[in-house]
């Protein structure tokens, strides 16, 4: 594989990328911060990623810089990327989000708008050149609203939809599309939020979606018990949901 | 506040000072920063853990220069408690392999230390508890090592006089030693038990394949109270003898199994039950001979505080580093189950024998050992507490150990 990986610095992306290095995938690495994208190239070149790993700048919140650093990703890559991996996203409690609407404005940018643009562009760019792999980490919270996390959750049920979409649209080009649906883990963006039964790790998570991404599965639940986990907060009547404080 | 890492210290040396200070999580600060494949010098994120430099590294040929009891530790942490190995009659600790540490000191800057620069803070740092700073990158060498299976060999020893000859005997061609003692014998057999040899395996006694992970087993509830009883404790105690009593034996066996038994059975500490154990470990000086080593085994059989498991092991030179545990002679672990008070008292008492005898007690392992008692067991604890005065007027790092050993402010 050949992958341009956003949010390879941190958390599930950090697991997910430092995999593909130990099976000497080429990468390439986008997001913001210089100094954290270096200091993680270095890593995944000592863990097995073919030297040099490439950066790029790309925020998620600015769709102005996107085809420069996908431009980025081909020239770091052989002339060519084969897998985009947008891992990366941003996350506030609901009740930051609900009185900041900057803040919600902000999340709302990054989490769908920003990542549904990038990936369509992606999946033009592989279309154009015979295929290859979208990957991008939506989440549980995107399976049906709740109370407690709506405004977050609604940012992700909006990538899911376009995944879904986006899967059915480049099946037919050889482009092949993953939408991860992790549920609770436990990685700096959780940090401080209760514990809830069934949190996953990064590592197992990144092995589950690996296996996803390697087979091309549309949709993948980490850790697996949340498609069960979902499927039951799917089926509760909405006076009950209302009702529910998690 | 405190720097943590994998918060494996049996005692209070990863806990915060009692006034609800602030605990700095390292493990995510864990990636690598350079390795150099030619010197198999390494630089890290310092917490970084043991168990993942096994992971990545052993595959290519490294091994870690001195490694705990278990993999379950940060590199930070490694440096912090100066951790020792099976093989410190050989090599020394941990901190005689580190070239280079950067530290986060209390007034907010990066120190840059070594062996030669910045001399005295690294000397505080290297077993200094996380006391100094946060050790925010480490650079260490690792070891070449040819496969990833250990020779071991065992044998078992009659009494204590033996097993200390058998541990000096051994030095000088087995880089790994250890003895497993039964507490609970008395008398003439004081002492006795197995004694552990290994070395790395070269390329053609250990094959093509690597060592296959064993899946872990994890004791899923506390244990209770009855199963620690003396009379169940005499009889494990003789069946593992036994075992290992068929005169010599040689194995070739996976690295996890020689260096991490306990690694393979998570949460083993949920064996002693709710009120868990103490973990005790000295060190005895060489010149004082076996006597103190007699007394302290003699205190726990007649205290009837049984010990699942009392480990054995010869030391080398110490090194210079300030607190660093390891003295020239011999060093035994034990677990005590916690009983209250009482438990307490034994350590007191063991303590005592260990001033009188010139030795000290393991900081990453101490629980309740008193200001007083250890103050008598460092005699570079005025140094280690200059560069503190130093570094650190104000104690803004301190642990609740610092505040039971140092009067640090709680």
């Amino acid at each position: 594989m050949k992958a341009a990986v956003v949010g390879a610095t941190r958390g599930m992306g950090r697991a997910l990328a430092r995999l593909l290095a130990e099976r000497g995938d080429r990468l390439c690495l986008l997001g913001r911060d210089d100094a954290e994208l270096v200091a993680s190239a270095r890593d995944l070149e000592a863990r097995g990623a073919p030297a040099p790993v490439a950066t790029a700048r790309l925020d998620l919140a600015a769709p102005g810089g996107f085809a420069a650093a996908l431009d980025a990703a081909d020239q770091a890559l052989g002339g060519a990327f084969d897998a985009l991996v947008v891992t990366g996203g941003a996350f506030a409690p609901q009740a930051e989000l609900a009185r900041d609407p900057a803040r919600l404005e902000r999340l709302l940018s990054v989490n769908f708008t920003g990542t549904a643009v990038l990936c369509q562009m992606a999946a033009e760019r592989l279309a154009a050149r015979g295929g290859g792999t979208v990957c991008a980490f939506s989440s549980v919270a995107g399976d049906r609203a709740r109370r407690s996390n709506y405004l977050y959750g609604a940012s992700k049920a909006g990538l899911t939809a376009f995944l879904d979409g986006l899967e059915q649209t480049y099946a037919a080009r050889g482009v092949r599309v993953v939408c991860v649906k992790p549920g609770f883990v436990k990685t700096g963006m959780t940090e401080g939020l209760p514990v809830p039964p069934f949190a996953g790790e990064p590592d197992a998570v990144a092995r589950t979606v690996l296996a996803a991404l390697d087979r091309g599965r549309p949709f993948v639940y980490a850790p697996p018990a949340w498609r069960l986990v979902m499927l039951v907060i799917r089926s509760l009547p909405r006076a009950i949901l209302r009702r529910l404080s998690f | 506040m405190l720097p943590r890492g994998l918060g494996r210290a049996y005692g209070d040396a990863a806990l915060p000072a009692a006034s609800g200070g602030l605990v700095l999580e390292t493990v995510r600060a864990d990636r690598i920063v350079a390795f150099d494949a030619a010197s198999g010098l390494l630089t890290c994120e310092a917490g970084l853990s043991l168990a993942e430099v096994l992971r990545v590294f052993v595959p290519r040929g490294w091994f870690p220069p001195v490694t705990p009891g278990t993999k379950f530790v940060t590199i930070g942490g490694c440096v912090a408690s100066d951790i020792h190995g099976k093989n410190h009659h050989r090599d020394g600790s941990f901190g005689q392999f580190v070239e280079r540490l950067q530290l986060l000191t209390a007034d907010g800057s990066v120190v840059s230390c070594g062996p030669a620069e910045e001399r005295e803070l690294f000397l505080a740092t290297v077993g200094g508890m996380g006391l100094t700073g946060v050790i925010a990158e480490v650079t260490m060498r690792l070891r070449p090592v040819e496969s990833p299976w250990i020779v071991l060999e065992t044998k078992p020893v009659g009494g204590i006089d033996h097993m200390l000859e058998s541990l000096a005997s051994s030095a000088a061609d087995w880089p790994y030693t250890v003895g497993w003692i039964d507490c609970l014998a008395r008398g003439p057999a004081l002492g006795r038990g197995v004694l552990l040899r290994g070395r790395h395996a070269s390329r053609d006694e250990a094959g093509e394949r690597p060592p296959r992970p064993r899946a872990g087993r994890r004791v899923p509830l506390d244990a209770p109270e009855w199963a620690l009883n003396p009379a169940f404790m005499r009889l494990f105690n003789r069946v593992y003898y036994a075992w290992r009593a068929a005169g010599r034996r040689r194995h070739v066996i996976p690295y996890e199994q020689y260096f991490y038994p306990l690694d393979a059975i998570l949460q083993w500490n949920r064996l002693y039950g709710r009120r868990g154990f103490l973990q005790y470990q000295c060190a005895i000086p060489r010149d004082v001979g076996a006597g103190p080593v007699r007394a302290l085994l003699g205190a726990l059989a007649a205290s009837a505080a049984a010990s699942f498991l009392a480990v054995i092991k010869d030391f080398g030179e110490g090194s210079e580093a300030y607190l660093s545990f390891p003295i020239a002679g011999t060093t035994l672990s034990l677990d005590l189950p916690y009983r209250g008070r009482s438990t307490e008292e034994l350590v007191h008492e063991l303590d005592a024998i260990v001033v009188r005898a010139g030795g000290r007690v393991y900081l990453a392992k101490d629980a309740v050992t008193r200001a007083d008692d250890f103050s008598h067991m460092m005699p570079r604890l005025g140094d280690w507490k200059a560069v503190r005065d130093r570094w650190d007027p104000h104690r803004r790092f301190r642990s609740a150990q610092s505040v039971r050993l140092f009067g640090d402010p709680a």
